[in-house]
This record gives structure tokens, sequence and C-alpha cells, in this order.
């Protein structure tokens, strides 16, 4: 699996720009799926299995964008201005280097903005080495996303974009282990998730489900000194949503994910985040309302080229995806 | 404002008096969001002879639909917004004094000082400020805010004024040469130019136009009304702003312009409220190349337009935004240039004359 992570975290795919990701996850799932199609916002939807009586419409929702830059200017000197797509922390950007879509790779500079000061996006810039606006390689208005090899820890891994292609590869790999469900599982790889929830807003409109869950990273409480308020930390299981920002996960459905996880023996933790939001609240506000939950991976460093998950909670991450699509979802 | 004349779809569209005069009256016009009804009119008068089908919705956008003539044909859905910023009435006082709440984006410091025209009938106020005399140097360092200005129309005016009333700036509509100085040209401008496409639709679409209500106040009737059109793909038409002024005095080089008069319509590849699909960008930057009509990018950053809403309509729907650039958008006048208009108009006519369904084949690719 780790080699399959590897892959979805080194292809680049900021929101709206997720063709190449979209490509890899495709071949990744050919064989496994029933059904492959995307829609018109980019996001892949793949159905799995068909509807019995005991089963419902399930929609299974990752993101495959990732927080990336788009130029705004480039200037006389071939000095590149650019704005954010998605979440940026400028304290992260300052000696990174990103890779555009056409493979152009570059370094962030920083204006001289007096000691003490923390830099504004607006005071940042990108050198592609080019001499003049004339022989930079980039124009307004193109693309580019953090490049950072994926670093295995052994028992942790990082990247720079385990927000969301680690839930991605949780996504992937539960519809290839899934043997036997009840369900019409549509696994949607969405896209556009960093600026709104774009791609699973229509996504969801487009397969009606009758339940749906998300996977994404959340943020973990277990760093030195002001950490989150949470009570996740890495390596204590999948977390299981109650509620962040975005929405409130169906109560009911909590519960019965917390049964199944204790019936599977599978550790969880349960998740409250304060600031973020999921395809959940997508999900559960498409057409007259939908029950929806979520799956999280707790993650160090959330947007900062070196997202940290732990490969434990990956596979358990895995195993429960799987228990909570192969058997009748009861919303008590 | 149409004459059947003007109506034959092989002709080019442009600006000429006739346009001019339709955008003078709906730039003179009052219709902040939730109150379209002004411009509404003036819509509907002037599409009743060149759409096939006219509708007014639930929440007040005029739809209108001219049909193309070939098997298949596109489905497009262009939009612009009838609603402009403006101020609200929100309590009486005596003499004819009014407090007020701002509707969509202004920006406070924009108000004391100017003459504004209050409700339908255009009544005549202004929004008090201190005289000079009277103020402090520390009172002249700090801005006013909302609550404490209010519209001033006199006693006898003033009692045919209720709260819920709409006030828009007095600014009236001026020519200035190849300039234009109005208010309001956010989106005056959209609203006149689909009217232009309407009467120069090409064959080969459905041109669904929709004269959108409250979209500065969260897009509202752009999204209603792309679920009733269900299009195969969107134009927003809007204007944006321009701030192509010389650059800062402690830098050489002005990088943060969005657009600039005088350099064609305003493209847009990613605002606040939408990555345009760049299959449908690519195809107005050829179409613009092609033909030789000048054309900018607009800055990548905030703002957004109609596109916003519609391209999350459904199942989505593939969008984009054009806008003429206006320098002091969401001010009491505005400044723009007829031939950045002229070529707007002329880009649009041109790239939907191009519009073939292998333009959404395939998947989107960025």
């Amino acid at each position: 699996m780790k080699s399959l992570i590897q892959k979805l975290v080194e292809t680049p795919g900021p929101s709206g720009f997720e063709y190449a990701i979209r490509d890899v996850i495709r071949e990744a799932i050919a064989d496994a799926a029933d059904e492959i199609r995307v829609d018109a916002l980019g996001s892949l939807i793949a159905r799995v299995g068909t509807k019995t009586d005991e089963g419902m419409r399930v929609m299974v929702s990752a993101h495959i964008d990732e927080i990336g830059l788009m130029v705004t200017h480039v200037d006389a000197n071939g000095f590149v201005r650019f704005t954010n797509i998605g979440g940026i922390n400028p304290l992260t950007c300052y000696g990174g280097r990103v890779l555009f879509m056409d493979g152009t790779q570059g370094v962030i500079g920083m204006d001289v903005i007096g000691p003490g000061k923390m830099p504004k996006l607006s005071d940042l810039f990108i050198d592609v080495g080019a001499t003049s606006k004339d022989d930079c390689p980039v124009k307004v208005g193109d693309v580019c996303g953090f490049e950072r090899p994926f670093l295995d820890l052994g028992k942790r891994m990082v990247a720079k974009s385990m927000d969301d292609r680690i839930a991605a590869a949780v996504a992937i790999e539960a519809l290839r282990r899934l043997e036997h469900t009840p369900h019409e599982v549509h696994f949607v790889f969405s896209t556009q998730e960093e600026v709104g929830l774009r791609g699973a807003t229509t996504a969801a409109y487009g397969v009606d489900p009758e339940v749906g869950f998300a996977v994404d990273v959340t943020r973990s409480g277990d760093t030195p000194r002001f950490s989150p308020k949470m009570a996740t930390a890495l390596g204590d299981g999948p977390a299981i949503k109650v509620r962040d920002s975005s929405f409130i996960a169906d109560p009911r459905l909590v519960d019965w994910m917390i049964k199944a996880a204790q019936a599977a023996d599978i550790p969880y933790q349960l998740e409250v985040l304060e600031a973020g939001g999921t395809d959940g609240r997508a999900i559960q506000l498409t057409r007259s309302g939908v029950p929806a939950g979520c799956v999280s991976i707790v993650c160090r460093y959330v947007h900062s080229p070196s997202e940290m998950v732990d490969s434990d909670d990956v596979e358990n991450a895995v195993k429960l995806l799987v228990k909570l699509l192969s058997e009748p979802i009861i919303l008590g | 404002m149409t004459n059947k004349l003007e109506m034959s779809a092989g002709k080019l569209p442009e600006i000429g008096a006739s346009q001019i005069a339709l955008l003078e009256k709906l730039c003179n016009a009052t219709a902040v969001s939730g109150d379209e009804h002004e411009v509404r009119q003036i819509v509907l008068e002037a599409v009743k002879l060149i759409a096939d089908e006219v509708k007014v919705d639930a929440l007040g956008n005029v739809l209108a639909t001219k049909f193309g003539r070939s098997d298949k044909r596109v489905r497009v859905m262009l939009a612009a917004h009838m609603d402009e910023i403006g101020l609200m009435v929100v309590k009486k006082h005596e003499d004819g004094v009014f407090e007020f709440v701002r509707v969509g984006g202004i920006d406070e410091r924009q108000l004391p000082g100017k003459p504004v025209l209050v409700g339908r009938e255009h009544l005549p106020g202004v929004i008090g400020a201190k005289p000079i005399h009277l103020t402090t140097a520390a009172e002249r360092k700090n801005k006013i805010d909302e609550s404490a200005m209010r519209i001033d129309l006199g006693p006898e005016i003033g009692e045919k004024v209720k709260p819920g009333d709409r006030a828009t700036f007095a600014t009236r509509f001026e020519l200035l040469g190849p300039s234009i100085r109005a208010k309001a040209l956010d989106d005056r401008f959209g609203v006149a130019t689909l009217i232009e496409l309407l009467k120069h639709a090409p064959d080969q679409i459905d041109l669904l136009a929709a004269f959108t209500v409250q979209e500065e106040v969260g897009l509202r009737g752009a999204r209603v009304a792309a679920y009733a059109l269900d299009p195969d793909m969107a134009i927003a038409v809007d204007a944006t702003p321009a701030y192509d002024l010389p650059p800062w005095d402690d830098e050489d080089e002005n990088d943060r312009y969005n657009t600039r008069l005088d350099a064609g319509p305003a493209i847009y590849v990613m605002d606040f409220g939408t990555i345009p699909d760049r299959r449908l960008v690519n195809w107005l930057v050829e179409t613009a190349t092609q033909d030789e009509i000048p054309y900018q990018l607009r800055q990548p950053g905030g703002g957004g337009t109609d596109a916003g809403a519609i391209h999350k309509v459904r199942s989505g729907i593939p969008s984009v935004s054009v806008s003429v650039p206006v320098r002091y958008a969401h001010t009491a006048a505005s400044i723009a240039r007829l031939d950045d208009w002229a070529n707007t108009l002329r880009l649009l006519h041109a790239a939907l004359g191009r519009v073939t369904p292998n333009l959404l084949v395939g998947e989107r690719r960025g």
C-alpha cells in the first residue's frame, strides 16, 4: 500500500486541476470497479455492487485535490507573484519548492519585510530561474503545487498532500478489498474540496445517495504545547467524526459506526474538530438531505508541506471502511 | 429601444447610439438587490420582441430563451445580474431623516456627503455629513460608521419614504468622450450585453439568457435560474474592478491591478467562487486571438460572479466568466471605456458562434 500512497501524494493536483491524479486513481481501481464515470466538475465516481433488499445507495467521498498556488503576475525581472488555491499558510511557503502542471519548477522567495514580522502571501514570490518577463516560462493563470517527496519514517509517513490523498488511498484500498456488500456503493474521488466542497456538491446531487461517508484527514491534539483542543492522537486508530465546523454527523450513524468498530475489534477514536470541514457537509445537504458521517485519519501539520499520518491508523481506516460497507446500515 | 431591423441574426452586433441609450436607461434605473423591478421592466420590454420564450421566475429572474435552428444545439446559459449594491431605509426620525443599512458590498467611507435617490419614485436626498467648520482634526482622521449616518430628504419628501425602501447613489449616466461615467455599470454592462446577444444569437445554440436578481447579496438568483434552465454550459457576464493606476510610491511595478482599462474583456481563470473549466477559458482566448479581439486575463483572486452559483447546480455545469473592466466599482461613480464594452460584446458573439458539442466532449482537464 505504501507504493500506492507514494504515487498518490507525489502526483500534483491543486483544486480544479485534478486530471493527473484522477488518471492515477482510475488506473488503480479499473479492475475492481463495476462502473466508472467522471462528472462535469471532474470528480471520478466508481460504482461497486448492486443494491439488495438490505442495502442502500451509499456515497463514500475522498477528495483528490490539494492546496496550491496560481500565478497573478510576472514582473519585468521574471519574478512570479501568486495567489492561493485553498488554505495556504504563508509561514510554510518561504524556501519551499513548487511544481507547475507543465513540469516547470521553482522556489519561493520573500520580500524584505523586517524582523519579527509574519509574511503575507503578497510578500512572497516564485523564482523559476527566469531573468525577465520574456524568458519566464509561466504566465498569469498557471497553477502549481508544492513539491516535496514522500517520506517513509516506518510507522509514520510524511507528505505534502496527505490531505487528502491518504483518504484516497484508504478509499481505493477499501474498494479493492470489498468482497461482499449489500449496497450500491459509489466511491467518489471528489474535486475542489479545498475551495469549498464543490466537487462533492455536484457528485452528491448526481449519485443521490441514501447515506454517505466522507473520508478525510483531521487534526491531531498530540503535539507539544498549544496543540489543537482535540482528543485525537496519531496511532489511536481511525477517528469517527462527531462534528466539525461544516457539519454535524448524523448521531444514529455515529453510534452505528462505533458499534461496527467495536464488533470488528478495530481501534477507533472520536473526533470533534473545531475548525475544518469535509465533503460530509455536501453529502448531508444535497437534494432532500442525507444522513452523513465521516471516517478521519488523524494528521499532524495539516496544510503544511509535511503532513504526518500513522501507518496503523491508515490500515485500520481501511478495515473500518470495509466493515461499514459490508453489512446493512442500521440507523437506530 | 429595439426595432425589427436590428434583429437579423447574421449581422454583427455593435455598440451604437441605441445601445448606449439603453445602457443609460439601465444605469439610471434603481434596482437594489431584492427590488429589481425597474430594471426588470426595461429588460422585459427589450427582450419581448427578440426572445422566443420569456418568463419571470419566483425570485424575479428574467429567463429569456432564443432557440437555435440546427439539430444538435448546445444549451448555453448567459447570466447577467440586474441588481446593484445600494442602501435600505430602516428607521424614520423627525424632519425626513432616516437611518439605513447597506445592501451588498459598499465601503462605509464612500457614503458621507453623497446625493441619493430613494424608493421607486427616485426621491432626492443626501447622506448627511458634518461640515468641516464643525469637525475636529481627530474626527477627520476617523471613518464614520454606518450607524452614525443618516439619509436626509427633508420633512415633506420624507413623508413618502418608509422602512424597506431602497436607495442608490444619485449619479446620472454621462458619456465622457471614449468613456462612460455612471453608477451600477456592475452589472448593467452585462444586462445590456445579453440583450444584444439575444438579438444576434447564432443558430447552433439555444441561448438561455438569465437576467438575475440578488447577485450582490450572494448569487441567489443565479442559483435557481441555473436549476430551472439546466444548461450544458454557462457564462457569467459581469463587470470587474480595474485598478490600473500608477504603482505605489515605493514600488516600481503595479502587480495588483486586477484588470486594466483599454485592455479588452477580462476572462476569468479563478475567483473566490469559481475555478472555471479551462476548456471554456481556452475557447474564449482562442476566439479572441483568431479574431484579433483584445482581451485580458483577470488576475486570479477574490471577488465572484454568478458562475460561482451556477457551476455547482445539479450535477455540475461547466462555467466561465467574462467581465467589462470598470474603475471604482461599488462606489458612487465608475469609469469604463466604450471600447472595452464593444470588445466584450464582440468576443462573446464570436465565441458563441464557435460553440459545438465538441467543446465539452470528454473530461474536464483543469
